[in-house]
């Protein structure tokens, strides 16, 4: 089956006063209709750059954007206009992203008319009535009245979220769209968006830096972890999060604070052999991560980029050491 | 003897519009050596509360009653009467406060060790070569490099480094009390647990007392001895920790618990709170949080309920249905509130 979206080895570089940085580094991902998954990782690794290469808001310098099978950075015309309706970006700040001397109506009908989608205003309210509804504004008559300072900040978003509607997309990225919300009301907005992909079909990709938000959104799908421009892990989100295979992720999951003491004060710690991140201007040589790293093997991880390869339990690790322990393991199990 | 202890604090916002309640008759103590978890939504009045302990409100902020009681060697003063020179010595030197390094909480012109000087010379520290000594000994004690950082401009450094300079700063004077506000918010995984672990090493070392304010229950969960939950301005539980989260009897305190997902152990019933926080000027009347509450009974918005003793004399709540609550909760076992609901 061709996935829906697919990022095939796709590279973005951007040159800097200082140098060339490579934000993006061979990162391929595949996206299946309907599907659910997150991308999680520390800043500066990379996602929210994956998130613009996905939406095609950036163009790769290096690998390929398929959308339904075929390069998007190749096509031009109807079929380019097709993958800018299908694909939508909602951004992290619903303070900033939203015009402020703009009431809901407006935001949400000017695509609707752009795409002719409406062609009255009785026609277009009727729409937005509709696209509030979908992301719980109710009664619409009390909301598209409204100015977004007159919005809560849950509010905001959701009337981001429906901007994003209005054109039908089959797939939606989320930047980090919930972090700006009270911690009370982000359960709420992360199962409106998997509401969309179990009830409608959209992809989503939510991108995220809390892995306990991640693990919650993405509990029925996969979950990427990426490390200075890599993805390091791709893996199902209870394998991930129960027994990570590559050492970043295992780090990350052991030094996450949760919301429960006992668990949280009894955590066993993965103690890294630095806690400095490496410049994206000189990252170290084969392993990005091997500085860092415990299992970091000298003449190995030191010299060779490990690949994301496959291991057993439907997943994906970039790792040296993780692929030889668990592939030798399936190895042993066999024999 | 505590160390601190407020009685009946109420703190109003003067707008044309009229006052807004922020903060509404809040008591607590806090013992030597103890750190207090304060958490709650935005516009829960926790930074209000925060900030109105150390007495830095911003203008049009007025202090309406109650006491803030500091004792120090057996003396006890209250902070509301202090004037001055002596509000000024208690600000620093007596009780520091953390601010998020996230915003802006250097002054992004001068040198990490200019900040550091400045800091010294409003407290009467006035030899170059003792505060550079102090400084290079506090910022061994945050782990960081004197030489480095010293000569550097704010913007160099990474937020994680940002954090603890504001946290080595705030302990120049050997405060007996340190306030923190969102020490963790915007800084990475790995940076957040370095810092906790920084927060847990200085308070076994100094002995000092610690109140943080977060939205974030996961740092509550790592350094609290006990917890305040606010909602609309007032204090709607407190407890210890562990009564907090797998024995809480507010309503609001099971909703704020049960919003929030773990990445270690089962899911559970993990669900938003419906609603949002009510407008501190119309507070309806009766339980402020009865409008959002899924216990809530006729006589919830008939009167506020006062705080009262549930299960232990240091388990307080204000909820007269907080037996129903602990009877929906069922277990009293050591198990998140959001497996208890599942």
């Amino acid at each position: 089956m061709t996935p829906l979206i697919e990022l095939d080895h796709v590279s973005r570089t951007f040159a800097t006063p200082a140098g060339a940085i490579t934000a993006v580094d061979a990162v391929s991902l595949a996206l299946g209709q309907g599907e659910a998954m997150c991308l999680v990782g520390e800043s500066g690794c990379g996602k929210t750059t994956t998130g613009r290469l996905l939406t095609g808001l950036l163009r790769p310098t290096g690998g390929r954007l398929l959308y339904e099978g075929k390069d998007v950075w190749l096509t031009k015309g109807a079929d380019l206009a097709r993958f800018r309706r299908a694909v939508q970006l909602v951004h992290q700040d619903p303070y900033a992203s939203l015009n402020p001397t703009r009431t809901v109506f407006q935001t949400l009908s000017a695509p609707l008319y752009r795409h002719k989608k409406a062609s009255s205003s009785r026609q277009a309210l009727g729409a937005v009535n509709e696209l509030l509804k979908r992301v719980d504004l109710t009664p619409p008559e009390n909301f598209v009245t409204k100015y977004p300072h007159q919005l809560s900040g849950g509010q905001r978003q959701r009337v981001a979220i429906a901007r994003a509607l209005t054109v039908d997309p089959k797939v939606i990225v989320a930047d980090e769209a919930v972090s700006m919300v009270d911690v009370s009301i982000r359960i709420s907005l992360l199962n409106l968006l998997l509401a969309l992909a179990r009830e409608f079909g959209v992809t989503i990709v939510l991108i995220t830096h809390d892995l306990a938000v991640a693990r919650y959104f993405a509990r029925r799908g996969r979950i990427g972890v990426m490390y200075l421009g890599r993805v390091v892990e791709l893996a199902d989100t209870e394998a991930l999060v129960t027994d990570p295979a590559h050492p970043y992720s295992a780090a990350l999951i052991a030094a996450i604070p949760e919301a429960d003491p006992d668990i949280t004060r009894s955590k066993r710690r993965v103690e890294l052999r630095s806690a400095e991140i490496p410049s994206l201007l000189s990252l170290p040589p084969g392993c990005t991560f091997h500085p860092r790293c415990p299992l970091s093997e000298a003449g190995l991880c030191d010299v060779k980029i490990p690949e994301l390869l496959p291991i057993p339990g439907a997943r994906e690790v970039a790792c040296h050491v993780a692929v030889r322990e668990r592939t030798g393991e399936r190895a042993a199990v066999t024999a | 003897m505590p160390v601190l202890s407020v009685r009946g604090l109420s703190i109003d916002y003067i707008t044309r519009k009229g006052p807004v309640h922020a903060v509404r008759d809040v008591s607590f103590e806090l013992e030597k050596s103890e750190t207090l978890a304060i958490i709650g939504e935005s516009g829960s009045g926790k930074t209000t509360l925060a900030v109105g302990l150390i007495r830095l409100s911003p203008r049009g902020t007025k202090v309406t009653s109650g006491e803030i009681l500091y004792t120090k060697s057996g003396l006890t003063t209250d902070v509301r009467t202090l004037d001055d020179e002596d509000l000024r010595e208690y600000r620093w030197a007596e009780a520091a406060m953390v601010f998020q390094a996230a915003l802006n909480s250097f002054n992004p012109v001068i040198t990490i060790w200019e900040q550091f000087n400045d800091t010294a010379r409003a407290h009467g520290m006035k030899d170059h070569r003792r505060v550079r000594d102090r400084a290079d000994e506090l910022l061994d004690l945050v782990h960081l490099d004197a030489k480095r950082v010293l000569p550097a401009f704010p913007h160099e450094l990474s937020g994680g480094m940002k954090q603890r300079v504001l946290i080595a700063l705030a302990l120049m004077l050997e405060p007996q009390l340190v306030i923190l506000d969102e020490p963790t918010t915007a800084l990475d995984i790995l940076t957040q647990r370095s810092i906790i672990d920084l927060l847990k090493q200085l308070r076994e070392r100094l002995g000092f007392s610690m109140i943080f304010i977060s939205h974030d229950l996961t740092i509550a969960a790592e350094l609290a001895d006990r917890m305040i939950t606010m909602y609309a301005g007032r204090v709607v539980e407190e407890a210890n920790v562990d009564d907090m989260f797998y024995r809480p009897r507010h309503p609001y305190s099971v909703g704020l618990l049960r919003a929030v997902p773990r990445v270690s152990g089962a899911l559970g019933s993990v669900a938003s709170i419906p609603g949002s926080p009510p407008d501190l000027m119309r507070l309806p009347k009766g339980c402020s949080y009865a409008p959002r509450c899924p216990y809530a009974i006729d006589e919830c918005r008939a009167a506020d309920p006062p705080l009262v003793a549930v299960d232990t004399v240091r388990h307080q709540a204000a909820c007269i249905r907080w037996k129903h609550v602990a009877e929906v909760l069922g277990s009293n076992a050591e198990v998140p509130v959001a497996e208890k609901l599942a």
